[in-house]
């Protein structure tokens, strides 16, 4: 065991798969000598060498689609998106390429791809660097999308991704790289090593796709949610004293609808949160499969919080922030049905 | 600033939109195109600087010259059973082409698309490369397909979307694949093999393989940012690679001038980027053939990748979804100065001694005999909407590896609604 933050948990992951199949190469703007902006790929070049982890031009169109064909060749290539906001000049490539090859060539030809891209806000990083697409991508067919939440997740379901045979958007909040986020903007950041979660092995290990968890065990409410906002939730559950289930999705394609639905059938009551804008978000998707599927063990209305329907602003970052204010009105609203 | 007085005697500012030469009914005359003397140009050695051959990319290859000899150092010197095969091949994708395009107007399938006029781009050149390079193709080099033996009835069964489809009914006709034969999945999506492609080869060059890749897109794609991307990530990482233009002219009715024809070649794009550029003749198959072979050759030597713009006329219409009589003159096709691929080679080969008129005429018989047969055979099968397609299920498999719940889901309302809308 060492101690890791998400981002040593990330590299970690990549050094791990690079080492154990040569199959496995890193590419991407400014990951080789460099190391990637966030350096999560620190070290890999020099100790991996310049074919299995190198800068790429400045072009996501570029940068999945050669990892699509080399993919097709029979690597198991690891495209670094820098920012997720940069990622739709790549767009076609991963919607009509990638995502659909196994199935218009009848599993002749396959995309073994993980494309890897922090995204979220929460650093001041303006509209350009502050998105979260991931509705994009859960609306096509073909492509799974995982969202980490500490370091020793992140390790894991990357290892996972990276061995998946199909291309796997692997979205990074690189809010909580650092260190879990309670919400509360002008608070320090308690860095990873004060949580349990930042005790990675440095050796390889799998989470497995599609398995939700569990992260806070109760019987009032059950929060959906992932990413950064599992963390918020946790804060702003303890501060108002609620009994909630907290859910940290993990995988949102395929996604765990075992756990979701054994948990609101139990409470009765669902809160759906995320950071990303709001219409055809996928806190849409979530709402609609509760509805259909708890329709009848639920005593309140589903809720969401969500970003707002604008583009992130950069000094209103914290005003559009889904922080503990609208997750805890949301929550003593859900919550409150009980009584009334 | 600039004074705004000084801009008041000047015409007010008007935007070009580009216009074909020749619109239905239109007399044309080429003679304004400039066609090079077969022969007359220098064939650089392999491992040239791009920018020692620059000139290429604006001169044109050609070889059979007007008396149908093969001419000059672009000359590959094949012999005759290659060149044989060569024609037997066009010759058949021809009656294909012909065959499977009256079975769509048959209704027999959804859609058909012929490269009828183009066939040297693809079969010349499929020949000039390992039967083992990977092929990136676009929707019209069918003969690919051709030349490295992939059965008649195959395509056919793909075409008829049948029960022995092995795209099992998913793909729109023509739009082949064969992993065994290096023949990637085409998409409908255009110039998005070209990335991929140059993908590739980088991973063929880390893995220090011999194979090389080849690519084709049609002039009108290479306004694709895909096209652009590929060229940069090819010249960057050096990567064996051939990324073939076919300049048919037309992009269904857009004529190339609106990929930027007018201004400059397509091959010039290669000199932008530092890569060997060739513009060839592209109704030559005997210089398609020494070009890709130069190509081929100078990426397997580590040489790095080229651009060739194989200058061509598509013949006939985009696909059987359009009338090309309702957007460009008839003329242009009779006119067309570069002639017919296998016209011009068969006359080589009689010129040759090889080869006689009454032999072709057998040829073309045959060809048409050999469609018909594989024809019959496919339609055993089954054609387009008539019951015999691939088992329902296979609509929900290959999403994905593992089939996730919400498929599993999905593909039982499926069966339910088959039993409901299709009684047995």
């Amino acid at each position: 065991m060492a101690v890791m933050n998400m981002i040593d948990a990330i590299n970690s992951g990549l050094d791990n798969m690079m080492a154990r199949d040569e199959d496995v190469v890193v590419l991407g703007e400014d990951v080789g000598y460099f190391g990637g902006v966030f350096r999560a790929t620190a070290g890999l070049q020099e100790k991996h060498g310049k074919t299995r982890c190198f800068d790429t031009p400045i072009s996501e169109c570029g940068i999945i689609g050669v990892a699509v064909g080399m993919a097709a060749y029979g690597m198991r290539p690891v495209p670094e998106i820098q920012f997720a906001d940069y990622i739709y000049p790549g767009l076609d490539q991963l919607v009509s390429e990638a995502a659909r090859l196994r199935y218009r060539s009848a599993a002749e030809f396959t995309s073994a791809i993980t494309v890897r891209s922090p995204f979220g806000g929460g650093i001041f990083g303006g509209q350009t660097h502050s998105q979260s697409p991931e509705s994009m991508f859960t609306h096509v067919c073909g492509l799974k999308t995982v969202i980490p939440s500490t370091p020793y997740d992140a390790k894991g379901l990357l290892i996972s991704a990276i061995e998946d045979n199909d291309p796997v958007m692997f979205f990074e909040p690189k809010r909580i790289y650092n260190g879990p986020f309670s919400g509360y903007y002008d608070k320090p950041v308690e860095p990873w090593s004060k949580f349990e979660a930042s005790e990675v092995p440095e050796d390889y290990y799998k989470i497995p796709l599609g398995k939700a968890n569990i992260v806070r065990a109760g019987e009032a409410v059950t929060i959906l949610t992932y990413g950064t906002m599992v963390h918020v939730a946790k804060a702003v559950v303890e501060e108002h004293g609620v009994d909630a289930e907290v859910i940290d999705l993990r995988t949102l394609v395929p996604l765990d609808i075992e756990t979701i639905e054994e948990s609101v059938k139990k409470t009765g009551r669902c809160l759906i949160i995320h950071e990303a804008t709001r219409t055809s978000g996928f806190g849409a998707e979530l709402s609609a499969l509760v509805q259909e599927r708890c329709f009848y063990h639920l005593e309140a209305p589903i809720e969401r919080v969500t970003g707002f329907d604008t583009p992130y602003p950069h000094s209103l970052e914290w005003a559009y922030f889904p922080g503990p204010v609208r997750i805890g009105e949301a929550l003593d609203k859900i919550v409150g049905e009980l009584t009334s | 600033m600039a004074d705004e007085n000084s801009k008041t005697n000047l015409p007010p500012l008007s935007l070009h939109v580009p216009e074909p030469k020749y619109r239905p009914g239109d007399p044309v005359d080429y003679s304004d195109v400039d066609i090079p003397k077969a022969g007359d140009q220098s064939r650089p050695d392999v491992n040239s600087d791009p920018a020692t051959m620059r000139d290429m990319v604006y001169d044109m290859v050609r070889v059979l010259d007007d008396d149908y000899k093969a001419v000059g150092p672009w000359d590959p010197k094949l012999p005759d059973d290659t060149l044989l095969k060569m024609l037997k091949t066009m010759a058949q994708v021809r009656a294909f082409d012909d065959r499977l395009h009256r079975m769509q107007r048959q209704g027999k399938t959804s859609f058909y698309m012929k490269c009828t006029g183009e066939e040297a781009t693809s079969v010349a050149a499929a020949m000039a490369l390992h039967s083992d390079d990977m092929c990136f193709p676009s929707y019209r080099q069918q003969g690919i397909l051709f030349v490295r033996g992939y059965p008649m009835v195959d395509m056919i069964n793909q075409i008829f979307s049948n029960r022995e489809d092995k795209l099992k009914g998913r793909q729109l006709p023509i739009m082949y694949c064969s992993r065994e034969l290096g023949f990637f999945s085409i998409s409908g999506n255009l110039a998005t093999q070209y990335p991929q492609a140059v993908g590739w080869a980088m991973a063929s060059a880390a893995k220090g393989d011999t194979r090389i890749a080849a690519t084709w897109c049609g002039e009108g794609s290479t306004a694709e940012g895909d096209f652009h991307s590929a060229m940069t990530f090819a010249t960057v990482y050096n990567a064996p690679i051939i990324m073939n233009v076919v300049n048919n002219q037309w992009a269904i009715s857009s004529f190339s001038g609106f990929a930027g024809g007018e201004r400059t070649t397509f091959a010039a794009r290669a000199a932008g980027y530092g890569i060997a550029g060739i513009r060839v003749d592209g109704n030559d198959p005997l210089a398609v053939y020494a070009a890709t072979q130069w190509a081929a050759e100078r990426a397997r030597t580590n040489n790095g990748p080229t651009l060739i713009e194989h200058f061509t006329y598509r013949a006939e219409a985009h696909s059987t979804s359009d009338d090309p009589g309702a957007y460009r003159s008839a003329q242009e096709r009779e006119e067309w100065p570069l002639g017919d691929p296998i016209t011009r080679l068969k006359r080589h080969l009689i010129h040759r001694g090889v080869w006689s008129k009454e032999q072709h005429e057998v040829l073309d018989k045959e060809c048409i005999e050999a469609v018909k047969i594989a024809t019959k055979e496919a339609e055993k099968n089954g054609i387009l909407g008539h019951g015999l397609h691939q088992p329902f299920e296979t609509m929900f498999q290959d999403v994905f590896e593992e089939m996730p719940w919400h498929l599993k889901e999905q593909s039982e309302q499926a069966n339910k609604e088959r039993e409901i809308k299709w009684p047995s």
